[in-house]
């Protein structure tokens, strides 16, 4: 995978053609919809003045002001309820989890109250969650997580998890846009490494569709996030070897773009899934059970997944590392599948 | 500064309480009938909370109940039609049948959010309605109630400490009716009055008898007040008695029985009655009138909700996401110019503006503890034009060498030319 430093940022955010990371990405969405849409706002801790933990929203307060770039308390369940409420009144909030893995603390807010708000009594939250996941930088168990299975669970939330700077302020965009609670994951490993040109213009990504990110006829490797990179760095070894793999960038898992997977796997006639979540609940279990449902007679081997350990994230680098997948289990499961 | 009250808003007061019990009578009526389809709660005995807090409120604001707040729907404007729809579980309520009791709102016309059973969650929601409806002008209150029990949540202490950090134009109702299903309040908290909570915020908090409607009124409506001038939250403490058990099925065995005799003694109702009656506000006739009212619209309201189908079950499938022309347009309602929150005019220096740092003000004067302000090595940041980052605590050594870390004053540094000062909104507390 493509692995660069990062470049310095941008004060401001201000929207500019030219290579851009992940993180830039992000903070250029939120900057954009923000000069778009005077309803759109961002609470969060250390939001503000500090501009994020990672810098996400450097440079927002200084041209949005105190009223739109909120900084508040250590009270993850007070910032979804209050961006919920917000939402009522038709101002479009961005709540920031400093790390993703703090949504445990709001976990009843989100999915009790802003999930169901909908279903229940008509009330849509057009609200965006977002927040720095994901493993690989020894941030240790409570600093690296991937909890998005949970919230795939939870009818009434969307889940967006991208994986390139283009997608990332694409989809940024049209989670704002959209009527509903989303939810949007970004890979904190992905953040500064990768770098991509973006156009100058707005554009979006549509929710709720994935992207064929390689063609190829003897498998399908379904993926998402930074462990897209890890599967086409597999793809790239198999080739190698004669074996092409298609690889499937899901970008949205909730909705499920079912019907992208399905064309490919009735294409290939094998499904590998990839993910850096853990593996009993990942989303890879329900990839296995749509494919036995809609395309059985099309399989030609077992669905299989190269996931992360039931296990917490753990810390030390070593033990990090045989927790996550990387290209190498992918490839060796690529080969094993591409055997049937 | 208690507000006076006409003979209209007296006699509004009681029909209102009055339709609250009848409204509930008729739902423990059918109850028995087995046409309620879950549980029933009861606010007997607490009617004069929920009409006397709700009828502070301007038709504009926002109000979220809890399950024991009819009166304040019915206030509100919400028709005893769609209260009993809504326990039968019928396709005509709010929520076409999915959900019961008062779990619905209206966003568009009354403002009311609805709850959920999980306590407390309202208070950061309505938190939230209140700072969006300052952001756009509109110059609302939002309120919202709680429970003794639901004073003990997590997120009843995350909110109020959020609100009044924000200074959020919103009102806290804490219905103390000493129970908590079948805890006694003396179980749950350790302090006699819950409004001391409010200390802990640096609000201002009331205390008021919740059986005396027109106590509950004046409180309600002060706090309401001051809260749309601007001044904060505010948590009013209503100590009352819930006269039933946790709901229809619970006996309340372990209520001691003097406990029920003593506050049977001053239901809400019958002593608002006896003073109106004496203070010739409200006569035999006037009285009747009203009963005739509300038996009527009930009868009417009752008869529609028994006739009403049940939803048909395909909808068990639908609405979990807002789609097209499924939901409704989400459009906020400026009531100030937007230019106020657009750049250039929302561009501001982003450094933290400490009150009262450097004077030793900000911590409580010079005999408090060391704190911002009180140190050397912070006078001498203080002389940097009274403006600094204290993100992270100003450490202080015994050579008075090592001061705030280089990166929060860098920060402030780059920004010290910029044109405009650091403008503390209206929302951050000055204290």
């Amino acid at each position: 995978m493509a692995e660069s430093k990062a470049s310095p940022s941008t004060n401001g955010g201000s929207p500019s053609a030219g290579q851009v990371t992940f993180l830039e990405a992000i903070k250029q969405a939120m900057y954009e919809e923000m000069e778009r849409d005077p309803a759109v706002v961002l609470l969060g801790e250390d939001v503000g003045v500090y501009g994020g933990a990672f810098k996400t929203s450097e440079g927002l307060l200084e041209r949005f002001g105190w009223e739109r770039v909120i900084d508040t308390p250590i009270s993850e369940s007070a910032i979804i309820g209050a961006a919920c409420g917000m939402s009522y009144l038709g101002l479009r909030p961005i709540a920031e989890m400093q790390f993703i893995d703090f949504i445990a603390c709001c976990f009843n807010q989100l999915t009790n109250f802003v999930a169901k708000g909908h279903y229940l009594w008509g009330a849509p939250a057009p609200m965006v969650v977002r927040g720095p996941s994901g493993g690989g930088v020894h941030g240790g168990p409570f600093h690296s997580a991937n909890p998005e299975m949970y919230f795939v669970h939870t009818p009434g939330l969307k889940v967006v998890y991208p994986s390139t700077p283009y997608d990332a302020k694409g989809l940024l965009k049209s989670a704002i846009r959209d009527n509903n609670p989303v939810l949007f994951f970004e890979h904190k490993y992905l953040y500064r490494r990768i770098k991509e040109e973006l156009p100058a213009g707005d554009y979006t990504v549509p929710l709720g569709k994935a992207i064929v990110r390689r063609e190829g006829k003897h498998l399908t490797i379904v993926s998402y996030a930074a462990m897209m990179h890890t599967s086409l760095e597999a793809a790239d070894a198999l080739a190698q070897e004669g074996i092409e793999a298609e690889v499937i960038d899901l970008r949205t898992l909730q909705p499920l773009d079912e019907e992208t997977i399905l064309q490919s796997v009735r294409k290939t006639n094998k499904c590998l899934v990839v993910h850096e979540d853990t593996k009993t609940g990942g989303i890879a279990g329900e990839i296995a059970a749509i494919l036995c449902e809609k395309a059985f007679g099309d399989l030609d081997g077992p669905l299989m997944r190269v996931t992360a350990l039931d296990t917490p994230v753990p810390y030390a680098p070593t033990l990090e590392e045989y927790f996550l997948p990387n290209a190498k289990k992918v490839f060796a499961a690529a080969k094993e599948l591409a055997r049937y | 500064m208690k507000a006076e009250l006409t003979r209209q808003q007296y006699l509004d007061l009681y029909y209102y309480m009055r339709l609250n019990r009848a409204v509930e009578d008729t739902m423990t009526k059918l109850f028995r009938q087995n046409k309620i389809v879950g549980g029933l709660y009861s606010s007997l005995g607490q009617e004069g909370i929920s009409v006397g807090t709700a009828y502070a409120l301007e038709k504009k604001d926002w109000l979220a109940p809890m399950i024991r707040n009819i009166g304040a729907l019915l206030v509100k404007g919400v028709p005893p039609r769609d209260i009993f729809t809504q326990h039968m579980a019928k396709y005509t309520s709010p929520t076409l049948g999915k959900d019961g009791t008062s779990h619905f709102g209206d966003l568009e016309n009354l403002h009311i959010v609805s709850p959920i059973s999980m306590l407390g969650d309202l208070i950061p929601v309505m938190t939230g309605v209140a700072m969006a409806g300052r952001y756009l002008g509109q110059k609302i209150v939002a309120m919202t109630w709680i429970g003794d029990g639901g004073s003990s949540t997590g997120v009843f202490h995350e909110g109020l400490n959020f609100a009044a950090v924000q200074k959020a134009p919103f009102v806290l109702i804490l219905e103390n009716n000493q129970w908590a299903y079948s805890t006694p309040v003396r179980r749950q908290v350790p302090i006699e009055n819950l409004a001391d909570r409010a200390k802990a915020y640096g609000i201002a908090s009331y205390v008021v008898d919740g059986n005396d409607v027109v106590a509950v009124y004046q409180a309600a409506k002060e706090a309401v007040d001051r809260a749309r001038a601007g001044e904060g939250p505010i948590l009013i403490e209503a100590k009352s008695m819930r006269m039933r058990g946790h709901a229809q099925h619970d006996p309340a065995e372990y209520v001691p029985k003097e406990m029920f005799e003593y506050w049977k003694q001053r239901d809400p109702i019958e002593q608002y009655e006896k003073f109106l009656l004496g203070k010739k506000l409200l006569d035999a006739a006037t009285k009747k009138g009203l009963e005739n009212k509300i038996d009527a619209l009930l009868e009417k309201d009752r008869d529609f909700a028994e006739a009403s189908p049940m939803p048909p079950p395909e909808l068990a499938a639908q609405g979990v996401y807002c789609t097209g022309d499924d939901c409704h347009k989400v459009a906020p309602k400026w009531a100030r110019d937007k230019a106020e929150v657009t750049p250039p005019n929302s561009s501001v220096v982003a450094v933290w503006n400490v009150q009262g740092f450097g004077q030793g003000k900000g911590s409580g004067g010079k005999n408090a503890p060391i704190h911002f302000g009180d140190t050397p090595a912070a006078q001498e940041e203080a002389a940097n034009e009274g403006k600094l980052a204290p993100k992270t605590p100003v450490k202080v050594v015994s050579n008075g060498t090592e001061k705030s870390p280089q990166k929060s004053l860098n920060r402030a540094a780059t920004h010290a030319g910029d044109k405009k000062s650091a403008k503390v909104p209206a929302g951050k507390a000055r204290r």
